[in-house]
């Protein structure tokens, strides 16, 4: 026995054993050090049994368990570090480079394809004329959100049962679009009702590209919160393209108009409407493949936007208390305080969506309180002067759709505030308003589908 | 005797909480804890644990902080929490009701089970 030979190579080989638990993305070194002190212990307690140094050593380490499944525990357990680790092939992976080109060239493909779909029906006979603006206003989801729901049925290689439900989602968006006998434009101006199911369908059926998404995770807590988490990513990415479509169109337009051509028509029947259908698959199969390489943006510009709100709702309700004004009703006030508290539900999401639920109350989450409690009030006063004269208005579609989503959002916004205060005074988990997030989902999607199913036939069709 | 997977994961949870609620612990000890409580009949793979604890922490259940134990190492010890006291006492009531029923039920076959191999918690003589 040589008690120093042996110190030191068990320092080596606990070394190693950390540096190769290090290499797996869902244990983070805080848990790799609880994980260290137990094998220590465990060494010690062996030794102390009367085994050599390293005996213990492996002892201890087979009694830790096999390292994959371990780490798929620790993974299903943080999911928030599983979102990262699902699009990265695992490292032990034969040939995670070839997995990553296959994926880029699916995605590619299906672009190219919801940019073709795009200009289908105009073999058809339907050109994206004015008279025909009806038919690709109610139906612009169905060019690119089956191929986006394709692009992770592929992926995530869902089962039958769940694509027939998938393709049966979609058929029945496809019917509740086209059937109903709809006003026609007048003026270039939509009926309210056509509008409103134009509206209501993508948001129902971005439900179908959720289940797709999150595949066998669907009814987990985290595998909702996974498909929130790519909804924001993939709008800022989306931002983003279009800011450079933009740019792109522009010089387009500049450089052909120098040589006297027009290509005003090229842009606006094949450059904008392709490049918009095409963009949402470049878009999505980039947050699929960047998200673990650039930190997540959302969280990000929640934590700037969050205080900025919080200041100007405090300031917009004091205002009001030291003004006495009241809250004009113009025609655009609901959907304007509609979507203030859609806005301050994503600060509210996407702040959760980036925390890490274990840690305890900080400032940060003081702030989010007052911004959803002041958002509340500001929504309760607005919802008051409306409510005062509602029957002077008159109840049309869009008035009662706008009152409808006030009060979704309302109730979701309340009982998350409720939550929220219980966590800061320690009464309750942080987890529970994460549950009641991802519970809500549902609820959106249910009353979307009410717009589109049973609104048109509700108020006639106006 | 080997107690099946999910037997053990289902009692996991409970298992935990009751031994938090004794004293505030750290994962070594707790495994301990189960070895000496099971007569060494219920063997957990030990990184399994800490997802377990992970998942408890996040729920609110038990409350985790970094102490320095006496050999200078860092050390995560955890407590239980009311609420977890509340789904100790929960969990107690299921496992008795389910208790009861098999117990019932062993009667009415009244097969004698396999108590006298059970009861000795030490090894059997033929592993030596």
């Amino acid at each position: 026995m040589q008690p120093p030979r042996h110190a030191v190579s068990l320092e080596e080989q606990i070394d190693q054993w950390r540096s190769y638990l290090r290499r797996r993305q869902a244990i983070h070194s805080v848990d790799v050090a609880e994980l260290e002190d137990h094998l220590r212990e465990q060494v010690a307690g062996l030794v102390n049994a009367g085994l050599a140094t390293d005996e213990a050593f492996l002892v201890a380490v087979k009694r830790m368990g096999n390292l994959d499944a371990l780490s798929r525990e620790f993974a299903r357990e943080h999911s928030d570090r599983l979102w990262k680790q699902l699009v990265v092939p695992p490292s032990d992976n034969g040939a995670p480079q070839a997995v990553a080109r296959t994926d880029a060239i699916v995605a590619f493909c299906l672009a190219v394809a919801a940019a073709v779909l795009v200009k289908v029906p105009a073999l058809f006979g339907i050109p994206m004329d004015d008279p025909h603006a009806g038919f690709y206003v109610r139906n612009a989801s169905f060019f690119v959100l089956p191929l986006l729901t394709a692009y992770f049925a592929w992926k995530r290689q869902l089962d039958a049962g769940t694509l027939r439900w998938l393709a049966a989602a979609f058929v029945a968006g496809g019917v509740f679009a086209n059937v109903y006998p709809f006003a026609p434009a007048s003026h270039g101006e939509f009926g309210s009702t056509e509008a409103l199911s134009a509206l209501h369908q993508p948001m129902a059926l971005w439900f179908a590209v959720g289940v797709a998404y999150a595949g066998a995770r669907w009814r987990q807590v985290a595998g909702r919160m996974d498909f929130i988490r790519f909804s924001g990513e993939l709008f800022i990415y989306y931002a983003l393209i279009a800011l450079g479509g933009g740019v792109f169109t522009g010089f387009t337009l500049m450089i052909f108009k120098a040589i006297g051509i027009n290509a005003g028509p090229f842009v606006q029947f094949w450059l904008i409407p392709c490049g918009v259908a095409g963009a949402v698959l470049v878009g999505s199969w980039l947050v699929e493949a960047k998200q673990s390489v650039i930190e997540n943006m959302a969280p990000v510009l929640t934590r700037i936007f969050t205080p900025l709100f919080a200041a100007m709702l405090v300031t917009f309700l004091g205002t009001l208390l030291w003004t006495g004004r009241g809250i004009g009703i113009q025609r655009e006030v609901l959907i304007g305080f509609d979507l203030l508290l859609a806005l301050v539900l994503g600060l509210l999401l996407y702040s959760i969506s980036a925390r890490d639920p274990r840690k305890a109350p900080s400032a940060f989450d003081v702030v989010q309180v007052v911004v959803v409690i002041s958002a509340l009030l500001a929504d309760a006063v607005a919802l008051w002067a409306i409510a005062a004269r509602i029957s002077e208005f008159g109840f049309s579609p869009n008035r009662v759709a706008a009152l409808g989503e006030n009060v979704i959002l309302l109730v979701n916004l309340l009982w998350s505030a409720v939550l929220y205060l219980r966590f800061l005074r320690g009464r309750g988990s942080f987890s529970s308003l994460e549950k009641w997030q991802t519970d809500y989902l549902p609820v959106y999607v249910a009353w979307a589908a009410m717009v589109v199913i049973l609104f048109p036939p509700l108020f006639r069709y106006i | 005797m080997e107690i099946n997977k999910d037997l053990i994961a289902a009692s996991s949870a409970p298992l935990v909480l009751a031994i938090l609620a004794e004293a505030d612990n750290y994962g070594y000890a707790i495994l301990q804890r189960v070895r000496e409580l099971s007569g060494g009949r219920m063997e957990w793979t030990d990184g399994m644990l800490y997802p377990v604890l992970h998942r408890l922490e996040r729920l609110g259940q038990v409350e985790a902080r970094w102490e320095v134990a006496e050999s200078g190492r860092r050390r995560k010890y955890y407590g239980i929490t009311s609420q977890g006291r509340g789904r100790l006492g929960e969990e107690r009531e299921q496992w008795k009701a389910v208790n009861s029923t098999l117990q019932g039920i062993w009667r009415a076959l009244s097969i004698p089970g396999p108590v006298n191999h059970a009861a000795s918690a030490a090894p059997l003589p033929q592993e030596a």
